[in-house]
């Protein structure tokens, strides 16, 4: 049985950031995904990293800008920590090889992001995730003697000794079919959000909230899980995202009557509002007829107005998706854009160092509610949150692994559980309906009901819906028999764990009585402060969700009204 | 937007090549038809496939938009990203209409369309030292560096390993030992990269290694195959500059001389002497390069080649001995292509990945720049390192 002081789940920036940082504190490391690390969602972030390294900037501004972003439901001593020490992880990234561009003095340069007081997000062209992950990919490599990577391991669940504790994990070579019991003094999960509950979603395949539900299954909390984040460009046909940096580079948004409605609802920022705002201000112009396209269901994003060549150096990645994804050409025309499912602010609730509720058991990432963007996360901040959280995990695991010997592990029972379900789902007759088709129809529901508008009515009839897909799932069947990548019968296991996150978002979204960041309930369209400001955290008591509330940390900022 | 984009679903017939290694079967066809609008892409028709009849399709994939790298593939015949590719234009390109879905080349195949990118890739990758060795000391800031050498690399940064260029590389399936396309554009992103403090050590151990530097045969394979214009051809052809002209790096594999003989020949003669190639490639750039003992020996071991092309007629002893003529004209052209490059103070290494899409000439500027392109010689818009087609 393998045995390592330090497990981390999910190999994206987060994970593999607790890897490199728990490796440097002198744990024994490993980090386990099941894809290749590279091909982690974190590639697909796009536009940069925010952090206040100019010299006219001031962390204590970022912060401000994040907490109101957030609508005051940040914990603002995690927020603190995450824009204070952002310039110093900047620069870390730096160091390591990211190509980070420049400006002309040959110093970092800096592009405008929603929701910002200034300039502060850096940048690599509109590939930084990417740039980002592929360095740390290398720190990786540099580094394998003393971290361990198990590339394809595919985790089903998260041990617990008799005290409760996490103490390691049981998961599947996808290559060859083997089930293996790791032994873990700490598990750090950082295996993302749980987009492909949605549909569309901006999200990859494999982001389907495998961290959350293992989490939640063995009894950790989840907080503030109706914050669904719907980001206001993607391609209306297939959801694909265009980066921010593109309203950052000055895009601007309009209607069908080509106004730029966003003087509106945001005078101030007009298109580089938070999220949120934007999202709900295009969604509204749809609603109203004022849409663009055949059925009236896009708006226009117009990028002819930035200077050609800052666009083809800067953005040139979604200059390729226009022209491969959608015929268009936006340097000079419009493309159409619409709102879409992107990021989930909830997930397993985490302190300032990581730390689940669960003794042993570390999250940080997308799959993470620390909570630092509380009901709205700013755009540049999550690549930030998960650099910094993962490396504060990372490095708290070492430490307490340091003081700690490695836990007696007895997990045939669980080991036999798993190959059994396993087993079960390739053995299941052809009846009832398919995984696909299941997945299908929760990903359309849940971007139906549990979406940029919501009310009591929908979220309703979302949550018995899902009650029925739940059933479905326990008997969904598959075609694959073999062992060797199926690929089949761990979508059915992937299906069930997006359950486990689409019903506890839509519980929490019929809680959640009041208008906060990316929760607009229509038959409560006011923020309600005085009863609302608070978490909603939800347990698994006894096979059923329990609600359960906690307070909101506040440092500096108090609640005020949110303009843009 | 474009009209292609509302066109109503058509049916796409795909011939996927299935393998499953538990069955003890070889490799077969099948085939699956799928109703999808024609520019969508050949991954969402293997998807629909695999949704609605067969969920045993292996293809590995995730992000849908040429950014994670996951789904490389052979899509008739031509390695590309299966997200990538739209189903109207694979069906264009089909022998009989029928859309051919193949796993890479190059690489052991896993099952379905997954292959062992482990087994070659990622081990190429490795060879390569793929991490930053920073110039000490480490600055508290960032390190300041040009902001056009950071676009630069941002070309291989681009790079999002998908192995498409793995796949098809020619050199490789001669040679499985050859660094490869993908893993010497990784070394370019350090040797490119003014933090880097080992440039000459990484360009050094490439050019001696007999599978490194020198292997690549400029078939452009690479080039075609990549999703995200890394160029990566481009990118060895730099490293061979870098390493020949400015690091003066003379390999133990001849690749240096071999090209500065080639350029002397094509210089001096228009086209090139095929007969003094070899002996001044180990002999010394010079027609006495011959009488060198290291060309004699070199010439004595090729001897059974040379006879070879004697008895087929590919040469004649008169020919060989003789360069080839080309009018005096056509000459003093290609030598002034060479007086051009050569007298440039320093060398022209601009980046397709930004000027190959440079602004056209707004009309009001244009009579400016038709100016200065009068006067330096350089018209806007000039090939791309044009001492490349020199050089091959």
């Amino acid at each position: 049985m393998p045995e390592h002081d330090v497990l981390i789940i999910g190999a994206g920036l987060a994970g593999q950031r607790a890897a490199l940082a728990a490796a440097r504190a002198g744990a024994t490391v490993a980090i386990m995904s099941k894809v290749h690390p590279v091909r982690s969602h974190s590639v697909a972030a796009a536009g940069g990293i925010n952090a206040a390294i100019s010299v006219d900037d001031d962390w204590h501004s970022h912060a401000y800008d994040t907490v109101k972003g957030s609508d005051f439901l940040g914990d603002q001593d995690a927020i603190e920590i995450m824009c204070s020490e952002a310039p110093q992880e900047v620069m870390h990234l730096e160091h390591i090889g990211v190509t980070f561009h420049r400006n002309e003095e040959g110093e970092l340069d800096l592009r405008a992001f929603g929701g910002a007081s200034m300039k502060r997000t850096a940048y690599v062209a509109d590939i930084t995730g990417q740039a980002m992950l592929h360095v740390l990919y290398e720190q990786l490599m540099k580094h394998h003697e003393t971290v361990e990577r198990y590339e394809e391991w595919f985790t089903t669940s998260l041990l617990t000794d008799d005290a409760g504790r996490c103490c390691g994990v049981i998961a599947r070579d996808v290559r060859s079919g083997r089930m293996e019991v790791f032994a873990a003094k700490n598990v750090i999960l950082a295996c993302g959000g749980a987009g492909q509950a949605y549909k569309p979603t901006t999200n990859g395949l494999i982001v389907t909230g495998d961290g959350i539900s293992m989490a939640y299954r063995i009894g950790a909390p989840l907080m503030d899980m109706e914050m669904v984040q719907y980001h206001p460009t993607c391609l209306v046909e297939t959801g694909m995202l265009i980066t921010e940096g593109a309203r950052g580079e000055g895009a601007h948004l309009l209607n069908a009557n080509g106004e730029r409605f966003m003087e509106k609802s945001a005078p101030n920022k007009m298109e580089l509002a938070s999220r949120d705002v934007v999202s709900r201000a295009e969604q509204i112009e749809i609603n109203e007829g004022r849409g663009v396209g055949p059925n009236g269901e896009g708006i226009y994003l117009d990028v002819t107005v930035v200077p050609r060549r800052r666009t083809l150096e800067a953005l040139r990645e979604i200059v390729n998706l226009g022209r491969d994804f959608a015929g268009v050409d936006i340097t000079r025309e419009p493309i159409m854009i619409r709102p879409g499912q992107h990021y989930i602010m909830g997930g397993v609730k985490t302190d300032v160092d990581g730390r689940t509720p669960i003794e042993g058991l570390y999250a940080a990432g997308e799959v993470a509610c620390v909570s630092v963007h509380g009901g709205n996360r700013l755009g540049a901040n999550s690549l930030l949150d998960t650099l910094i959280f993962g490396r504060r995990a990372g490095e708290h695991a070492a430490a307490r692994a340091a003081a700690m010997g490695m836990p007696d592990v007895d997990a045939m029972g669980q080991l036999k559980r798993d190959v059994a379900t396993i087993d079960s789902i390739i053995a299941r007759p052809r009846e009832g309906r398919r995984v696909s088709e299941i997945k299908n129809e929760l990903g359309e529901l849940m971007n139906r009901y549990a979406a940029v508008f919501r009310d009591e009515e929908g979220l309703t009839s979302a949550l018995e819906t899902i009650h029925r897909l739940r059933e479905e799932t326990d008997h969904a069947w598959i075609d694959d028999r073999g062992t060797v990548f199926n690929q089949d019968v761990l979508g059915a296991i992937e299906l069930g764990f997006m359950i486990d996150c689409a019903e506890t978002t839509v519980i929490a979204a019929l809680e959640r009585k009041e208008s906060r960041g990316a929760q607009y309930r229509t038959d409560y369209p006011e923020r309600n402060d005085e009863e609302w400001l608070k978490h909603i955290d939800i347990v698994l008591q006894d096979g059923e969700p329990e609600v359960s509330y906690s307070e909101v940390t506040f440092t500096q900022w108090q609640p005020e009204v949110r303009k843009y | 937007m474009s009209e292609t984009h509302d066109r109503p679903p058509e049916s796409f017939t795909l011939r996927l090549r299935r393998y499953n290694p538990e069955s003890g079967d070889a490799p077969y066809w099948e085939e699956h038809t799928v109703e999808l609008e024609p520019h969508r892409s050949v991954l969402e028709g293997i998807l629909q496939a695999r949704d609605k009849y067969d969920g045993s399709i292996g293809i590995r994939c995730s992000c849908r938009q040429a950014i994670c790298g996951s789904c490389g593939i052979r899509v008739n015949g031509e390695p590309s990203l299966a997200c990538h590719t739209h189903l109207d234009e694979a069906k264009r390109t089909a022998s009989d209409g029928v859309i051919e879905i193949e796993p890479m080349g190059n690489m052991p195949v896993l099952k379905d369309l997954i292959v062992d990118m482990d087994a070659v890739h990622w081990k190429k990758i490795q060879r390569v030292t793929p991490w930053l060795l920073a110039k000490q000391p480490v600055p508290e800031r960032e390190y300041i560096v040009p902001r056009e050498s950071m676009v630069d690399v941002t070309q291989t940064m681009a790079c999002i390993q998908c192995g498409a260029c793995v796949s098809d590389c020619l050199a490789m399936e001669v040679d499985p030992g050859f660094v490869g396309p993908a893993a010497l554009a990784k070394a370019y992103r350090f040797v490119g990269d003014p933090r880097d403090d080992q440039q000459f050590e990484r360009l050094n151990d490439l050019a001696q290694d007999p599978h490194g530097l020198f292997d690549c045969t400029h078939c452009f394979k690479c080039v075609e195959a990549c999703p995200k214009d890394v160029n990566p051809m481009g990118q060895i052809m730099r490293l061979r500059r870098v390493a020949t002209g400015d690091y003066h790096i003379v390999d133990r594999n001849n690749g240096e001389r071999h090209e500065a003989a080639f350029t002397t020949l094509v210089k001096d003669h228009g086209l090139l002497w095929e007969a003094e190639l070899l002996p001044r490639s180990y002999g010394g750039n010079s027609w006495f390069g011959k009488f060198s003992p290291h060309a004699g020996k070199e010439l004595l071991s090729s001897l059974p080649a040379i006879l070879k092309a004697l008895m087929r007629g590919k040469v004649t002893p008169a020919g060989a001995l003789k360069p080839h003529k080309i009018p005096k004209g056509d000459l003093k052209s290609v030598q002034s292509i060479y007086e051009k490059i050569e007298g440039r103070p320093e060398r022209y290494e601009l980046n397709l990945y930004i000027s190959g899409q440079d602004e056209e000439p707004a009309p009001a500027e244009a009579p400016d720049l038709l100016a200065a392109a009068a006067g330096s010689g350089d018209p806007p818009g000039a090939p791309e390192n044009p001492e490349e087609s020199v050089s091959q």
